[in-house]
Parts: structure tokens; sequence; C-alpha cells
């Protein structure tokens, strides 16, 4: 920390200065670092007990140190912020909660004896997610567009049952909307899904 | 006043209810001292180190209601290890072998066993009210045996404590014959818990006034519990969530209309945000509303809550409200006394969303602001110069920003000027906790005008030990210091020795505070214990030089504890 060394000289200059000084008067110098000050105590090597009181998932811890890397003035620092444990503790099993449990829908296809299960919270996004499906049952479903729905004339249209029991096209609505609203999948048949966004 | 019969002294004394005004009256003289001390009802021992059981049962054989803090506040943020003490057993046993007859007992930050729990509730056979807060080392076994026991239990009141959850047993222990419930609150247990019981414990306590759930209880149950229980004032929820087409919901917002003595709520700590409006109807009557647990209120949703909350006095939030969210705290909630902002995002990481915006704001919109508690991204020496004209009524002002030594973002300066306009605005000031970029001049503030301080916070502040001896030397009043990661060592530790006696406690982390220092003030201080905490066995005894990384000292009657672990020196 810059004020370590600094203060030592410090010391010896101002030991025997008396200044209580009203405030408003300004002190000889000193330089408001605006860089932040590394106090080499105060952000000691992150080991696992600095992570926060319990162990967390691997995920979060690997995210905790990239963190470090990336900046290292918000490095997490022992007792800092200083929350209580319990209150921390109720909030980190929140996220393990969320982090922890799948999102298991059922998946159909127009034509198969049966139906599949998929864990949306393996995917990132759609294009991963509609890869997938088309791997699991064998088939091609086309590029998406948002005025024409799946064009190149596929046979089969990925759709899905919303949080309003109504049928809609896989696609049009962002990432995270879709998985908190889809509630199961339905791969049409084309001729079907005529009206569903495919235009003309 | 010697002509007084001692009768008359004590019905004088009867009307002296604060525990400072009592120890003050036994001072006057030993007439007094000895009338005051066997009228003593209540007793408040700040520190659990400070004296021993015997000495505290010898002085108060009146004794109903005790209340004990055990580890020392930055225990909190995990900065003292586990089983550093602050053990309630031997109180327990004292107070079991004496002819006590104790009623209440309030423990914080106190290491509590299911053996004590059981001890106490087989021992102390009027045994009214237990209320024990951040404590941790007992289990649903310990409480089985309070609700089984506690013939005439009135109060079981667990805040934030950590426990071992056995089972949800415990509620079926208490007798039919216990009717006399009046405050419950089991909101921190994380277990599942025997709902029917719940119930019928419900239904047959008359004069239940408060009751927090936990997670486990869900809104069905709620709505079975408020149906028999309408005289609630303070409820806090568990599990808030259901579709808010079913019945049963519909049922709850028809229940609640009854519920007109709800004055506070807590809870949500499961929530669905489309079946708030059922408790749209109470909150007019609130004066106290914690949903600082409750992550899944947000956004347009919360604010629309607060909007209707007229009458708060109380608030305690996550900062997801945002600066906008408590713009709408200051416009709506006139009688606002005491605010907490909590960070969402504990690890810090992250950005915090309320920044100095936000606490101006209510600053303007709530004159009658008192507490305070705000984490935050960023302030200003501007915000705070606001603050401080707009609510010259502060009495407990804690500031974090969540960033350590974080300067005023638009000067690129230290913090100073706006702490030092809190404090000198602030006269009734007693709790002050510091954080951004702060050097010594802020110190030298508080030393100057924070005559009434009795705690302060330091983190990652000043530049030398001037900024110490400005505030032991200037703040006439403090009981508490507590100080981590700062440039202080043994000048500033040794300069007034006498200081600490008239102090509860000092707490020094990561400072610069060395061996020798420390063994220097315990040497001349005999009445300190001044404790070092050698967690990873890092220091060695002999060389004097090497800097202490933990010290703990508070002044106490009865010397070095006998239940130090082998980390902890006493010097």
């Amino acid at each position: 920390m810059e004020g370590c060394m600094a203060f030592d000289k410090e010391l010896n200059l101002e030991a025997t200065e008396l200044r209580l000084g009203l405030p408003g008067i300004k002190e000889s110098e000193k330089q408001p670092s605006s860089t932040i000050k590394s106090n080499k105590r105060a952000f000691p090597n992150m080991d696992e007990k600095s992570c926060g009181s319990k162990d967390s998932s691997k995920a979060s811890h690997a995210q905790k140190c990239n963190q470090e890397i990336a900046s290292p003035s918000k490095a997490q620092v022992v007792g800092w912020p200083p929350v209580r444990s319990y209150r921390k503790n109720c909030f980190q099993a929140k996220t393990m909660e969320a982090e922890a449990a799948g999102v298991y829908l059922k998946v159909s296809m127009d034509g198969a004896p049966y139906l599949r299960k998929i864990d949306l919270k393996i995917y990132k996004g759609y294009p991963e997610l509609l890869k997938a499906l088309e791997d699991m049952f064998k088939f091609s479903m086309g590029e998406y567009s948002e005025s024409e729905g799946y064009n190149n004339g596929s046979e089969f249209v990925p759709t899905y049952e919303d949080k309003d029991g109504d049928w809609m096209l896989v696609g049009d609505v962002p990432w995270d909307m879709f998985i908190s609203s889809c509630k199961r999948l339905r791969i049409m048949k084309g001729s079907e899904a005529r009206g569903l966004g495919c235009a003309v | 006043m010697n002509y007084f019969p001692d009768e008359v002294l004590e019905h004088v004394f009867d009307f002296v209810a604060s525990h400072r005004d009592r120890n003050a009256v036994s001072l006057v003289c030993r007439l007094w001292h000895r009338v005051e001390r066997l009228s003593r009802q209540r007793v408040f021992v700040g520190n659990c180190y400070a004296l021993s059981p015997e000495i505290l049962i010898a002085r108060f054989p009146g004794l109903k209601s005790l209340t004990l803090k055990g580890k020392p506040h930055f225990a909190d943020f995990n900065l003292v290890p586990h089983d550093w003490g602050g053990y309630v057993q031997p109180w327990i046993e004292a107070l079991s072998n004496s002819r006590i007859g104790l009623e209440e007992l309030r423990l914080k930050r106190m290491v509590v066993s299911d053996e004590s729990l059981e001890l106490l509730s087989r021992s102390l056979a009027n045994f009214k009210s237990l209320v024990l807060v951040s404590c941790e080392g007992f289990t649903t076994v310990g409480l089985a045996a309070i609700a089984a026991n506690c013939r005439f239990l009135r109060e079981l009141d667990l805040q934030e404590n950590e426990i071992d959850d056995h089972s949800g047993h415990w509620l079926s222990c208490f007798p039919d014959s216990c009717t006399s419930l009046i405050s419950l609150n089991f909101a921190c247990l994380k277990g599942e818990i025997n709902l029917a019981a719940l119930e019928r414990l419900v239904a047959r306590s008359p004069n239940l006034r408060s009751l927090r759930l936990n997670r486990a209880v869900p809104l069905e149950t709620l709505q079975n519990i408020l149906m028999r229980a309408p005289q609630l004032v303070d409820l806090g929820t568990g599990s808030y969530i259901h579709d808010p087409d079913s019945e049963t919901y519909n049922k709850l917002k028809h229940t609640i209309l009854k519920c007109k003595s709800i004055r506070n709520l807590s809870g949500f700590l499961e929530v669905a945000p489309r079946c708030l409006p059922a408790i749209y109807p109470i909150c007019l009557n609130l004066t106290s509303l914690n949903l600082s647990y409750a992550a899944g209120i947000h956004g347009s949703e919360l604010v629309k809550l607060i909007r209707r909350c007229a009458k708060l006095q109380r608030l305690w939030i996550l900062d997801c409200i945002g600066d906008k969210g408590l713009e709408v705290v200051a416009s709506t909630c006139k009688e606002l006394q005491e605010l907490r902002v909590f960070p969402s995002d504990v690890l810090g990481v992250g950005h915090a969303a309320v920044t100095e915006n936000g606490l101006v704001a209510i600053s303007a919109g709530c004159p009658k602001l008192h507490s305070l508690l705000y984490f935050c991204q960023q302030m200003t020496n501007a915000a705070l110069i606001v603050v401080a004209k707009n609510c010259p009524n502060f009495i407990r002002f804690r500031l974090c920003i969540l960033e350590p030594t974080k300067p005023d973002p638009v000067t690129m300066q230290p913090l100073d000027d706006g702490f030092g306009a809190i404090v000198q605005s602030c006269k009734h000031l007693r709790r002050l906790s510091l954080s951004g970029l702060l050097t010594d001049r802020v110190f030298l503030y508080i030393g100057m005008y924070a005559e009434q301080l009795e705690m302060l916070s330091v983190a990652f502040a000043g530049d030398s030990d001037k900024g110490m001896l400005y505030v032991l030397n200037g703040c006439k009043k403090l009981r508490k210091l507590e100080i981590r990661d700062c440039p202080y060592g043994d000048k500033a530790l040794l300069t007034d020795v006498g200081k600490y006696e008239t102090m509860r406690s000092l707490w020094m982390s990561s400072c610069e505070v060395t061996l020798g220092g420390c063994k220097t003030l315990a040497k001349e201080m005999p009445r300190l214990n001044v404790e070092i905490i050698n967690e990873h066995d890092q220091m060695e005894i002999g060389s004097e030089e090497q800097r202490v990384e933990k010290m703990y000292l508070y002044r106490t009657l009865v010397g070095p504890r006998k239940d130090a672990p082998e980390f902890v020196w006493t010097l």
C-alpha cells in the first residue's frame, strides 16, 4: 500500500507538529490516489477460505477467480463487504439452488411413438437447443428468420406451449424469457405449422 | 435521602428504567447501590467475559431478565475463528444452581448448545422468554426441550441463527396445555416443519401477537393461520408462492382483510410477485417492512408495494430497489426513521444498484430519518454534505461503499469532508461506520465533533497513527472501536492506555500493531484482557516485532478467561 511507505516518512516529519487545524485548512499535500491502494494485506492471496463462508460450487469459484484476474481491486477480501454470514449464506444458497435445479421439459414430435425430456438449463441459447433437438429426433428444421419462421421448406417446425397455454414458435422471444415461460416443446409437422410465422 | 426507608427509594428507582441510568444510580452511595441492586430485575451484559456469572448472581439476586453478548462484532463477517468462545453454558449452569428465578434470556453472538437449552428448560421453572440473535451451536433438539419443558413460555424468537435442523418435530413438543405464546419466530430454520402441529399451536395461542414463519410453510398454511390469528401484529411469511387464480389465494385475500392489526411485515423468502396484491390492503397500516430476504420482489412490483406503505417507520430492503425506487420511498414514506439497504450481490464483485443519488433523495424526503445502513456502489462528498444538512438527527450512520478505498468518483477526492459534515451536523450521533477512501483528516473531524459517539467501525482508512489518536483523544463517550486494515501501530495503541478501561472493547486486525506493543499494553493494564488470535499458527512467542494479525482487548473484572482455545493468547 503506497500509504504504508509514505506514512513512515511522514511520521518523522510531522511527528512534532501540533496540527489541529479547523476543517477546511488544507494539510500538506497528500496525493489522493485515484488508483486503488493495493494494500498487500488487504487483498491476500485468494484461497478457498476467503471466498465466502461456505463451500461454493466449482462454477462460482471459477467465476470468482476469473473476476480476480480481471480486476484485482474488486478481489474478494475476507469479511468484505460486511454482511452477516447468515445473510450471505441465504443468498448463496439461493443462487446455488437456481444453478443446480434443471428445467426438464417434455418434447414431443408429431409421428414419433414416444416423447423425450430435455433439460433446458444446459443450453445457452437457441442454436444449441435447436441443434440438440435435431440430433435427438433426427430431422432438420432450417434457418430461423423473424418474418418467415423456419423456412427452406423443412418438414418440421419447433414450437412450444407457454404459460398461458398458447403454442408459440421457438425463437421469437429472448432466450431468458423463453426458458421461464416454456412449459413443453412440440416439433410440429410443417403442414400444420402454416400460420405460425410461416409467412405467405 | 438517608431518612427515607428503603422501600421509598426502591419505588423511586422503579421509574428509572434504562440500564445506564440504573448503573449511574448505583454509583451514588452505598445505600443507593444496595437498594438498586436488590431491586434490579433487568441486566444487560455487553461482553460476557467482562464478569463472571457468580459476580452477577451475587449482585442481583432479583434478576429476571438477562441480556448477554459474546463474540466481537466482526465475528459476523467471519473475522473471528469458529471456536473463539462465547459459550452460554457456564451462565446457565450458574443460574440453575442459584435461587434466581430467571424469566428472560437474550443472547447475541453466543455459542449455545442443545445441552444448555435443555438445562435451561429443566431448571428455570418460570422461564418465559428466549431470544437468540446470531447464535450457533444448537439444533432443533434443543428447541424441542424448550418447547416441551417451559410451561409458561411466552416468547421464542430466533433471529438469523445457524441452526442444525434435524426435523420439524420440535413444534409438536409444545404440550396441548401450552397456550401462553405471544411471540414465535423460526424464520431462520432451514428444514421442514410439521404444519399441522403449527396450525394447532396457533389455534390454542389466543395471545399470539408475533409470528414469523420459515420457508417450509406454504401459502395454504399461512391462510389457515391467519384465519385463526387475525389479531397478529407482526407477521413474517414463509413461502409466498401460489397460483393467483386459485381458491387458496382467493381465500387468503379475504382473510387478510380481517388482519387489521398487522404493523410489521417480513419474510417473502420465496415469492410469486403476482400474489402480492393480497397484502395491499394491510400496507397502509404497516410501520415496519422487511423485504431484505425477498430477492423475488423487484422492479415495478416492489415499487407498487412501497407506494402503499405511507406510514412506514422502518424499511429494510435490497439494493435492487435502485435509486429510482428510493425516490419512491422518499416521496411515500414521510415517517421513515430507519432505513437499511442491503446488497443483493453479497459477494461484492458486481455493481450495487444504489448510489449517492438514492441517499440524497431519501434525506430530502424523510426528515425523521435517524438510523441508516446503506450499501452502495459509490458516494460523493457533495451528497454527504447535503444528507448531513437534510438529516441532522442521525443516531446511527453506517455507510458501506462496496469497493474498499473508493474515492469520490466525481472529484477523485477522499470522503473526509463528507463524513466530516455528517459528524459536525449530527450532534446525537452514537454509531458510525466509515468506508471509501479516507485520510487522517476524517478522524480529526470525528475527534472534534462526534461528542456522543459510542461505536466506530473503520476499514481500509487513514494514513498514520494520528488517525486513531484523534479518535481516542476526542471521543469521550467511545465504547467500542473496531478497526481492520488500517496503518495504526504501537504508537497509536500505547499513547493513552487508560482510555481502554473506559471502553467496552477494541478490535484491531490487519493493522500495524506488534506483539511487543500488545505485551506492553497488557503489562500496563492488568484489568484488560489483551487477546491475540493466532489462527494459522504464524506467530512465534519470541519475536516482539512481528505484526499481530488480530487483536481483541476488553476490560474485565475477572482476568484471562479459562475457556480460550489454543489459538487465542491472552497476554
